[in-house]
Order: C-alpha cells, then sequence, then structure tokens
C-alpha cells in the first residue's frame, strides 16, 4: 500500500498528539497520585505544627520556614550574582577566549550532580569555612547550583535585546551602564525573572545538596546559621527510613502546590508586565 | 584658531572648484561652521570606507548627502557623533572638528557629544516603553530629574517634531503603537527634546509613505534655522527638495559637494551626473 503525502499527514499529526497526551498524562499522573495519597492529610494544624516524634505526628512548619529561608538566600545570592556576570559577558567584553571560557565553565556547573554540589558544600562551607550544617551553608551550595541556570538564561534574553536599542540609547548620550540599566536590563528583564523562578523551584525541591549542607534539624530555625530540614529532605528521610508515608505524601503534596504556585505567580506577574510595556 | 582657518580656506576653495563660486551669501562668515572634516578617513579591519573626506557642516543649513549603496555615507554620519565606535573594528586617520574642538580627542565627553549632535535612524525605533519615557530619555540620561522639566522637554520636542497634537492625549501608552511615520517623528522628537546643535538623518523617510515623508520633510524645513541638518538619503528627490547643500558620495569619496540647484542643474562631475540623472545606483 503506497502513503499519500496527505496520509503521511495525518499520521503524523496523530503521533505527534499521542507523544503529547502522554507526556502531559505521566506529569498529571504523577501529580494526581500524590495529591490522592497527601492531600488528605493537609490540615491547617500540618502545616502551623511542629513535627512530634520524629515527624509521624504533627506538623512540617519548621521545614517550611527552612526552605523558603534556603530558597530565599540562595535565589538572593545567585540572582545578582548571575545577573551581573551575564551583564560582564555580554556588554562589557568582547567576544573572546575569556567568555567562552567562562561559559563553558558555567556548562560544566550546570551538568555537575547535585550530589557532588552537596559534597562540596559539605567540605567547603560546613568543614572548612567552619559554616557547620547551616542554612547559609546550604543556600550558598545552592546558590552554586543555579548560578548556571541564572546566567544561561540571562544570556539568552539580553542577547535577544535588539542591538538597535543599544545605538538609540548611545545616540541619545547615555552612557554605557545607563543603557545596560535603563534598556537592557528593562527589556530582557522577563527572561530574567523566568531564569530565576527556575532556579527557585530548583532550590525547593533540591535534595542531595541541602542534606550534606543544611542538615536536617527539626527544630525551628532561628538564624542562618542554625541548621534546618527542608520539605524535600523531610519528605526523604520520612519515606526513606519509613517513618509516616502519610506524613511523606502530604509533604509531597505541599512541596507541588508550592511550585506550582511560585510558577503560576511568576507566570502572571510577567504577563502583566510585558503586557505593559510592549 | 589658526587651524580652522584653513580649514575655511580650503573648504570654499573645494567649493569653488566644485561649482565654480564661493558661497557668501549661505555661508556667511567663518563662525558659522559647525563641524570641519579634514582628511577623515575611516576604516573598518583593513577596509577603508571613507577616503579622506573633506567637507565643512554649517549651522543653519541642510546638507544632503547622496550616494549609491556601500558608498560610505552612513560611515561619514555615524563618524560624526562617534557611532562608529562601537564597531570594534572602526579605526580612522584624519580629524573632525565641531566647533573647533577634535571630536576624537580623549578628553571628550562622548555622551555630551551626541546629546549636541543628534541622529535619526533609517528604521524608527522606538524603546520598549510609553512615548513620553522615549522623547524623556535623553534628557533624563543626561540628569535632569524635574519632572515638571520633562515634562516641558518632551512638549517642545514633539511639537517641533509636528507630532504633539497626535500624541497629548496618550503620552503614557507604548511607543510601539504609534504608526511608521509616527514612530520615525517620535524619533525626531527624542533627539530634539535634547536640543542638539546638530541634527542627523541617516534616510529618516526609507520606510515610509509620501505623507509621512513629507511630514518629516516639513519639520525638516521648520528645524533648520536652529540646527545644522545633515540628511543622507537614497532618494535624489528628496534631497533636491530637502537641502540647501548637497554632497555626492562614491565608493567612499566625496566626488563634489555644492549648492542643491547648481549640483542638480550642472553637476561639474560626468559621476555626478551620471548619479542624478539615473544612470547607475
Amino acid at each position: 500500500m503506497k502513503i499519500t503525502p496527505a496520509t503521511s499527514q495525518r499520521l503524523v499529526v496523530a503521533v505527534l498528539w499521542l507523544i503529547a497526551a502522554i507526556t502531559l498524562f505521566i506529569l498529571l499522573f504523577i501529580i494526581a497520585y500524590i495529591f490522592v495519597h497527601g492531600l488528605g492529610n493537609v490540615t491547617c494544624s500540618f502545616i502551623l505544627e511542629s513535627p512530634r516524634r520524629m515527624g509521624r505526628q504533627g506538623g512540617i512548619l519548621p521545614m517550611i520556614v527552612g526552605t523558603v529561608y534556603v530558597a530565599a538566600l540562595a535565589v538572593l545570592i545567585a540572582a545578582p550574582v548571575g545577573v551581573l556576570t551575564t551583564i560582564f559577558l555580554t556588554e562589557y567584553t568582547r567576544e573572546g577566549k575569556l567568555t567562552s571560557f567562562i561559559r563553558f565553565g558555567a556548562d560544566c556547573l550546570a551538568g555537575i550532580p547535585s550530589i557532588i554540589f552537596g559534597l562540596f558544600g559539605f567540605v567547603f562551607f560546613v568543614i572548612v569555612l567552619g559554616m557547620g550544617f547551616s542554612i547559609i551553608s546550604g543556600a550558598l551550595t545552592l546558590a552554586l547550583m543555579v548560578l548556571p541556570t541564572i546566567i544561561r538564561t540571562s544570556e539568552e534574553a539580553i542577547r535577544a535585546v535588539p542591538q538597535a536599542y543599544r545605538e538609540v540609547s548611545y545616540g541619545l548620550g547615555s552612557t554605557q551602564w545607563q543603557m545596560v540599566t535603563r534598556v537592557v536590563l528593562k527589556s530582557a528583564l522577563p527572561g530574567i525573572c523566568t531564569g530565576i523562578v527556575l532556579s527557585i523551584g530548583r532550590c525547593v525541591s533540591e535534595t542531595a545538596a541541602v542534606m550534606l549542607t543544611a542538615g536536617s534539624a527539626l527544630r525551628m530555625p532561628c538564624s542562618p546559621f542554625e541548621s534546618s530540614r527542608t520539605l524535600s529532605l523531610h519528605f526523604y528521610i520520612l519515606a526513606r527510613e519509613g517513618i509516616s508515608m502519610e506524613n511523606a505524601y502530604a509533604t509531597a503534596s505541599l512541596l507541588i502546590l508550592a511550585i506550582l504556585g511560585i510558577n503560576v505567580i511568576a507566570y502572571l506577574l510577567m504577563r502583566r508586565f510585558v503586557a505593559k510595556v510592549t | 584658531m589658526q587651524n580652522n582657518a584653513n580649514n575655511v580656506h580650503s573648504d570654499k576653495q573645494m567649493l569653488q572648484n566644485s561649482s565654480g563660486i564661493i558661497e557668501r551669501d549661505i555661508f556667511p562668515s567663518a563662525d558659522s561652521q559647525k563641524i570641519v572634516v579634514d582628511k577623515f578617513s575611516a576604516y573598518y579591519g583593513q577596509k577603508e570606507i571613507l577616503k579622506k573626506i573633506e567637507l565643512s557642516i554649517f549651522s543653519g543649513e541642510r546638507l544632503a548627502i547622496i550616494g549609491p549603496a556601500n558608498s560610505g555615507k552612513s560611515t561619514f554620519l555615524r563618524s560624526l557623533n562617534r557611532l562608529n565606535d562601537l564597531n570594534h573594528q572602526f579605526s580612522y586617520t584624519g580629524r573632525i572638528t565641531f566647533d573647533g574642538k577634535d571630536i576624537y580627542d580623549e578628553n571628550v565627553d562622548v555622551p555630551s557629544l551626541r546629546r549636541r549632535i543628534g541622529m535619526v535612524y533609517a528604521l524608527p525605533v522606538p524603546l520598549p516603553c510609553s512615548i513620553y519615557d522615549n522623547v524623556a530619555y535623553g534628557p533624563s540620561v543626561s540628569g535632569i530629574k524635574s519632572r515638571r522639566r520633562l515634562d516641558e522637554l518632551v512638549e517642545l520636542g514633539l511639537k517641533k517634531a509636528f507630532l504633539w497634537d497626535e500624541v497629548r492625549d496618550r503620552l503614557n501608552q507604548p511607543a510601539m503603537n504609534l504608526s511608521g511615520g509616527q514612530q520615525q517623528r517620535m524619533c525626531l522628537a527624542r533627539v530634539l527634546a535634547l536640543d542638539p546643535e546638530v541634527l542627523l538623518l541617516d534616510e529618516p523617510c526609507s520606510g515610509l509613505d509620501p505623507i509621512s515623508t513629507a511630514k518629516i520633510e516639513d519639520a525638516l524645513l521648520e528645524l533648520k534655522s536652529r540646527y545644522a541638518i545633515v540628511l543622507v538619503t537614497n532618494n535624489t528627490k528628496q534631497a533636491a527638495r530637502a537641502s540647501d547643500r548637497t554632497a555626492f558620495f562614491l565608493m567612499g569619496q566625496l566626488i563634489e559637494a555644492g549648492r542643491t540647484d547648481e549640483l542638480f542643474t550642472k553637476p561639474t562631475d560626468k559621476r555626478t551626473e551620471d548619479y542624478i540623472t539615473g544612470h547607475f545606483g
């Protein structure tokens, strides 16, 4: 039987639809599975109480606080460093050996498994710098881990800013820094924010790197120099050591809700921003 | 000063050679010489784009620069406000003075030079912000913070570019929403808000319809008393219509420069004649 172009077209469309549907189905299945097992146990007291008996009972408030602490600190450190590095790479140097070396380094950094970052953080921040198992050790480690993501996404966003904008800005008598802050960063902001939001997601969900650096204390963290257990690590320990599967799923549900929430809010903010300037 | 006087001399000499008369009527004194280009050559890498250009630009005149593609017109224009500096391949020999001062001197404050020598590009490039912010951009980066002063400058710029009446009620809307012709007049307003002394226009009407083109030309006519205007154009008819003096560039060389009416009626160089009569280009 000969396949006519029209048939092959229909065939391809069907296959593409099928593949897209499978991907979406798997994603929804995972989320649904966790929600079915965990959402029932997410109550006000679960969110607002401290854990008792190693997490068999009680809530997860210290883990929520710890996660917010670690992720926020990590992004607060990584975002300025990453964006400034990108500005240096794209606006202040010419394409050359140095820039391709830095870019190559960033790419290598992005490919390193998170457990290695954890090990590095453990050796360097926890032991050598004497920070101990603490939120700050975890945040610094995560900052290193997400730095390449931020650099790469910001770089793409900044490179997408038309060269003509730069010429216009110079033509109107701006200095280079004025041009960067008022024109380039402003136009690239949605792209840069995407990178930052992605990094927040990665920080919130990271397990291995924080296990070796932020530690797994159950108490409520008061300062960044104390150890704290993050949500994903709590989930891992509850499930791995068979402490409480119900609470593990409940923790996971909350984690997924948080990440979905971050993404939706970021998306809405970005859409509003884009609508305002274009 | 001595040097300056020499330049005046050589420029008039050249005009005399090319068109046969010294044009005292348009250029009353050496004082009105705004920009003097002296044996200026520009290179991108090894390639010589401009070859020993000698040309003066006077305040209160509209100078048109015509010539086929790749004749160095835009490079010439971009040399005048040092926009070529952005290209790392660029190098030059010779001298360009603005009010008697070498613009390539290393002590020159380039942003302030670019404010005094404003430029409008071939395609309108609105910055991705409101009309107001676009026009206020230049004054604001120059350090003006007072909202009232900025309001004044924005209004003044838009009025000079004949755009105020069309946009006064929607200054806070994105500049991208304007039509092509309006965008280009906004770009003109953006430069005029800085109150420059020289206005460089790089084929400002190449993407515009005839009505928008006419509006830009009207604005230029209105402006010429206050500024020296240099208009690069591919359109010889526009040069004939909207300029007092015309310079013809070919392959990086200045072939001839002279009063527009004379250059178009009795050009001295055969190549000029061929170009304006449409034999090439």
